[in-house]
């Protein structure tokens, strides 16, 4: 079940039944991390610790790369993945950044000034003719 | 008999409560927006009310993927301080109110809303936040609070219509309860933000500012926003402001307006916030 409209919004993934599906172990990795034990076990063994989690050789390479948008294109969802983010001691305008390819400086400028503005991200078409 | 006497909607942004815990409340980033608060602070201190509704959502801290209740109703005798990941905040454990929680469950699940009941959960920034912005740092939160845990993680979340109508049947249920407390309700999150993929951090404050006016004054203008609309418009993240209706259904459709505030940015955020009152 996929959500065609909703697939018309550009850099946008909504975590519906098919992704919540294909990403439940990368999530419930992600979850594991919210506990202290479990922060240090994935600290000294990253691969082994990740063993546990029966996850796609992709999804893992994902893990592995620190490459948050790959992780929510194969599953993941914002509020998990953040999780991975805080081990890292990254904070959530720190992931965005990552998110959006810009440094941060250049997004927290961007927030400051206002955001991204709707006009000219709607539509997967308003990035197509943007050039 | 108790009584909804008020209503407070506001954002939950975890930067919010990572700057009063770490004492950054008086940096330039933060002093306007903490600045915008204190007339809601002053307000609530002389409104004290016996209790607080709280609707938030849970950002997989209590919830996984194992388990996704639509609408969760704490009936517990207290919720713990989340540990997201970096440690539990340091703020006062939230005390419960039994009585009138199991009462609300028991009258709305009767009132045909299917809620899941909670004996054991911890609480996260959603629930946090808001008690922090409105009450500061006591040492012990001023009265206890009844969460209502809304899922806005999982697509899809219930239309804001459902939430509105359930705000409804909050209020049937607090009305038939034998007790003269007066309650307040809070409605969380929002407004617009996108903290995910390549078009994070968009904010629309002309959406913002229409869908505050319509809360304010003709509710029924929103409650049938769709969610693609939300998302398409405000952010994925701007979901959560279905929330915010649950509050709007539990309060008079003509209620006072007693306060607002708009702030961008609060991290990827852009922060509302409205009082409103039964006349």
């Amino acid at each position: 079940m996929s959500e065609p409209e909703f697939e018309d919004i550009p850099g946008t993934l909504l975590f519906d039944a098919e992704r919540s599906r294909k990403g439940y172990h990368l999530n419930m990795f992600c979850m594991s991390l919210m506990k202290s034990e479990n922060r240090d076990a994935f600290r000294a063994d990253e691969e082994g610790y990740k063993k546990q989690f029966p996850m796609s050789a992709e999804q893992s390479k994902a893990i592995t790369d620190r490459d948050w948008n790959k992780m929510l294109e194969l599953g993941g969802n914002i509020y998990f993945t953040s999780k991975l983010g805080a081990f890292d001691s990254l904070s959530f305008q720190q992931l965005a950044a990552k998110m959006t390819g810009s440094t941060q400086q250049e997004y927290a400028d961007m927030m400051l000034h206002g955001g991204r503005s709707v006009e000219g991200n709607r539509s997967k078409s308003d990035w197509k003719n943007r050039g | 008999m108790a009584k909804i006497v008020a209503g407070v909607a506001t954002s939950h942004v975890p930067a919010i409560g990572a700057a009063i815990d770490n004492g950054k409340s008086g940096e330039d980033y933060w002093k306007p927006l903490f600045k915008g608060f204190e007339p809601s602070k002053k307000w609530i201190a002389e409104l004290n009310p016996d209790v607080i509704i709280l609707v938030y959502n849970d950002h997989a801290s209590a919830f996984s993927l194992e388990m996704i209740p639509t609408f969760a109703i704490g009936c517990a005798e207290s919720f713990a301080p989340a540990d997201e990941g970096w440690g539990a905040r340091p703020v006062p454990v939230v005390q419960g109110h039994p009585e009138l929680a199991w009462h609300i469950a028991q009258s709305t699940i009767l009132d045909e809303f299917d809620m899941t009941i909670v004996n054991k959960m911890d609480v996260d920034h959603g629930l946090t936040v808001p008690l922090s912005l409105m009450y500061g740092q006591p040492a012990a939160w001023p009265c206890p609070v009844i969460p209502l845990a809304v899922n806005v993680v999982q697509y899809p979340p219930p239309t804001g219509h459902r939430c509105y109508m359930l705000g409804k049947a909050i209020r049937r249920a607090v009305e038939s309860f034998d007790k003269p407390l007066r309650v307040a309700i809070f409605g969380t999150g929002g407004m617009s933000h996108q903290l995910q993929g390549p078009r994070a951090g968009l904010i629309n404050s002309v959406f913002d500012n229409k869908y505050l006016d319509n809360f304010s004054k003709d509710p029924e203008a929103i409650v049938r926003i769709p969610h693609i609309e939300y998302v398409r418009e405000a952010g994925s993240e701007a979901i959560e402001l279905v929330m915010w209706l649950i509050m709007r259904g539990a309060i008079d459709e003509h209620a006072k307006e007693i306060y607002r505030f708009y702030h961008v940015p609060a991290s990827n955020t852009a922060v509302g916030h409205m009082i409103l009152e039964n006349i």
